[in-house]
């Protein structure tokens, strides 16, 4: 079925070719076949008016968790891929904690498997760094590589052991793929659950210090330094891990860095009521460290904004703040989270649409986040002026754990295509598979 | 502040304090009388909700209680939520729909009593939660310093040892420094929690000075079986630089007052003779908490229902 989609009179926002500005864009077949300042007339499309709105690339996320196989309560490919759409996610890396790990390829085939029959999105597995994610014994990344994933990483379950660490990225260099590290050490995290300062004394809840993320990062860059890996940082959230990103970079190392919309936008002070919907790992930091984080992004130190979407169950998240799992939703709100640093001023539309979409696919190598011909029909169409107020019990993931529930935003995605497939439209909602 | 309970002393204004003392000290004639009863609390329930065993601090509410004439009820469930599998909304509800005047609730993690009192409508006191408030400590300690020294404005209170995991200290912090004292902090660096300064107190390395001039010298409790070893090198040099005697309590005023929240560790926290006589007041604070509780579940359990819901 050669259907075109004629999205008309939108300002266009591709921070691939730095085109800001309006413009109607076509896609047929799958893919974009024009992009120009007025077309005529078309014949045999659907015409989207997209007047007073914002035309962008398929936003891509490198951080979330889909919780299939094995803790499907929570989420699954198929409800994690629709929270995705109606987020403006048109591809979503999983991370590799379900049960079983995705420490296999026979795991990498069955989620592809199911995100073919169940995802209205794409969906890239990032595979286990070690077996199990116990951090002793590496997978098969030739083998990983070759079924579909993407990257490598233990995740939350942060290879302590130094010399393991350094082995996993010398041989990461076999398969080409970035080493994704959630960067804490676990020692001086200790038994930590709130960032350590005022805020952690005030709730006379243990603190995780900002030093446990920076230790780590300084210790990985100086090993990927060493063997000539792509390190890739999770979820940065400390003024003192940017730095050492930025110093890295500047001295030829190859790194890229994330962070989330909670970093970029709630400080520890959001932990006050003692509300487990606000405990994350890493956990919320200082005002300092939120605009050093908001800085770095500005200034191209963190590549990308990853959602870091980690649905956790009604039942696990209603109990004392010590023993909640960490971790938010982050898909369905992503966007209006972030559109606020557009309002501040402290990054501009495009820079903002480049995070969200052209600068991880470049972490991975991808061509993905380009609104040119040729490029995948991969397209969201926004509306930053649009206020709503969020209720997780009304989205589409099967959880209900974000800080931001009952919440009015502003800034909201009308509808997503992913290969020129209309997937998600605001008032129908997600409408594939 | 006390429709919805007593959860922290942070939550209230210096105001409330007064009250809640000058309840309190009525209804500690109530105490010294024959009959130590009265009538005000009959056919109310206050339920003692203890996740973490604490006898002395249970009794004490308990008496206080009964001295008042409501019927007390303990519940102690043993296993954390996560055991058990029933989640602190449950835990609430229930205990909502037997309809309670009021729940006293202790358990080891920070902000589990104002997790459940948002879900309750009855108010709910707070007996100690984690390392974060104490609030009827810190009232009895109050209650126990004007008794000695007619005032709080103006005085010096020195609080020795584990800050950082010490409610009694955070809900102290709090009471004194809002009833206009100047409050000091002192122990071994890796037991003050981050940026104590912001709690409004003067953090010391050196016993010495920190109760220099002090009107009221508090030691904390130490739990010896977590801690030795980890955030000191063992008891024999806590006690040694930290541990009070009444050689170091010379450097205090003259009249100086010692406190303690018990249960003491003899010989760690304070030395022996410290532990039961002048200048200590120890037993005084026992005392003092059962008036001051009284006071407390006075106040909040003898609302009307409908004022308490509002």
């Amino acid at each position: 079925m050669t259907q075109r989609v004629w999205i008309r009179g939108g300002r266009v926002l591709d921070p691939a070719s730095g085109r800001d500005g309006p413009a109607d864009v076509l896609i047929e077949a799958g893919r974009i076949v024009e992009v120009a300042e007025r077309l005529e007339s078309v014949a045999d499309a659907e015409e989207v008016d997209a007047h007073g709105l914002w035309v962008v690339p398929g936003f891509v996320d490198l951080h979330a968790h889909l919780r299939e196989p094995g803790q499907e309560y929570k989420e699954d490919i198929a409800s994690g891929g629709r929270a995705a759409a109606a987020g403006g996610f048109t591809t979503v890396c999983c991370m590799a904690n379900t049960d079983p790990v995705n420490d296999d390829p026979s795991v990498t085939d069955y989620i592809l498997d199911r995100a073919r029959k169940d995802s209205p999105v794409r969906v890239l597995p990032v595979a286990a760094a070690t077996r199990g994610l116990a951090g002793e014994v590496m997978t098969e990344m030739s083998a990983l590589v070759a079924a579909g994933a993407v990257a490598f990483s233990d995740d939350g379950k942060t290879i302590m052991d130094s010399g393991m660490q350094r082995r996993v990225l010398e041989y990461s260099r076999l398969v080409e793929r970035p080493v994704i590290v959630h960067a804490e050490d676990r020692t001086l995290v200790g038994d930590g659950v709130v960032n350590e300062g005022a805020v952690s004394t005030r709730l006379g809840l243990p603190g995780n210090p900002a030093i446990a993320e920076v230790v780590h990062v300084a210790r990985d860059l100086l090993l990927a330094e060493l063997t000539g890996a792509h390190l890739h940082v999770a979820h940065v959230s400390t003024a003192g891990a940017v730095a050492h990103v930025r110093e890295a970079r500047a001295r030829g190392v190859h790194v890229t860095a994330e962070v989330s919309p909670h970093h970029l936008t709630l400080t520890d002070e959001a932990t006050l009521g003692y509300d487990p919907n606000t405990k994350m790992a890493p956990p919320l930091r200082s005002k300092e460290d939120v605009a050093a984080c908001i800085e770095g992004l500005a200034d191209g130190t963190l590549d990308a904004i990853a959602t870091d979407h980690a649905p956790h169950a009604v039942h696990e998240k209603e109990v004392e703040f010590t023993a909640a799992p960490p971790g938010v939703l982050g898909f369905e709100t992503a966007f209006a989270v972030v559109l606020e640093l557009v309002r501040r001023g402290q990054l501009s539309p495009l820079q903002l649409i480049a995070a969200l979409s052209r600068n991880p696919a470049r972490v991975l190598g991808l061509a993905m986040g380009r609104l040119e011909r040729g490029a995948a029909g991969d397209v969201v169409l926004l509306d930053p002026a649009r206020r709503w107020v969020y209720d997780p019990t009304q989205g589409f993931s099967k959880s209900r754990n974000s800080p931001w529930a009952g919440r009015e935003l502003e800034g909201r995605v009308l509808a997503t295509w992913v290969s020129g497939r209309l997937v998600y439209q605001q008032d129908r909602g997600v409408l594939t598979p | 502040m006390m429709g919805r309970g007593l959860l922290a002393i942070e939550d209230l204004e210096r105001e409330d304090i007064e009250l809640i003392l000058e309840t309190a000290f009525h209804m500690k004639e109530v105490g010294r009388r024959e009959v130590k009863k009265v009538p005000t609390l009959r056919g109310r329930t206050i339920i003692n909700l203890f996740f973490e065993s604490s006898t002395r601090t249970r009794t004490s509410f308990e008496i206080a209680g009964k001295r008042l004439s409501a019927d007390v009820v303990n519940f102690s469930p043993s296993a954390s939520s996560l055991t058990k599998r029933e989640s602190i909304l449950d835990t609430a509800k229930t205990l909502d729909a037997m309809d309670p005047d009021a729940v006293v609730i202790r358990h080891n993690v920070a902000g589990v009593p104002k997790q459940i009192a948002d879900q309750l409508a009855a108010p709910v006191i707070n007996a100690g939660d984690g390392a974060h408030e104490h609030p009827t400590q810190a009232l009895l300690d109050l209650m126990t310093v004007v008794e000695e020294k007619g005032r709080i404005d103006g005085l010096t209170v020195t609080i020795i040892g584990d800050i950082a995991h010490s409610r009694v200290a955070r809900s102290n912090i709090q009471a004194f420094t809002k009833m206009g004292a100047e409050v000091r902090v002192v122990g071994p660096p890796t037991m003050m929690p981050a940026q104590v300064e912001t709690l409004g107190v003067k953090a010391f390395r050196s016993l010495r000075e920190a109760i220099d001039g002090a009107d009221v010298v508090m030691a904390l409790r130490i739990q010896l079986e977590r801690l030795a070893g980890a955030l000191f090198p063992s008891v024999r040099e806590y006690s040694a630089t930290f541990g009070l005697d009444r050689a170091k309590l010379r450097f205090a005023k003259d009249d100086a007052i010692v406190m303690h929240p018990g249960p003491v560790n003899r010989g760690v926290e304070l030395s022996h003779d410290l532990a039961d006589r002048r200048p200590s007041v120890v037993l005084d604070q026992v005392r003092n908490g059962v008036a001051l509780r009284m006071a407390v579940l006075y106040l909040l359990a003898g609302q009307k229902r409908a004022e308490a819901q509002a």
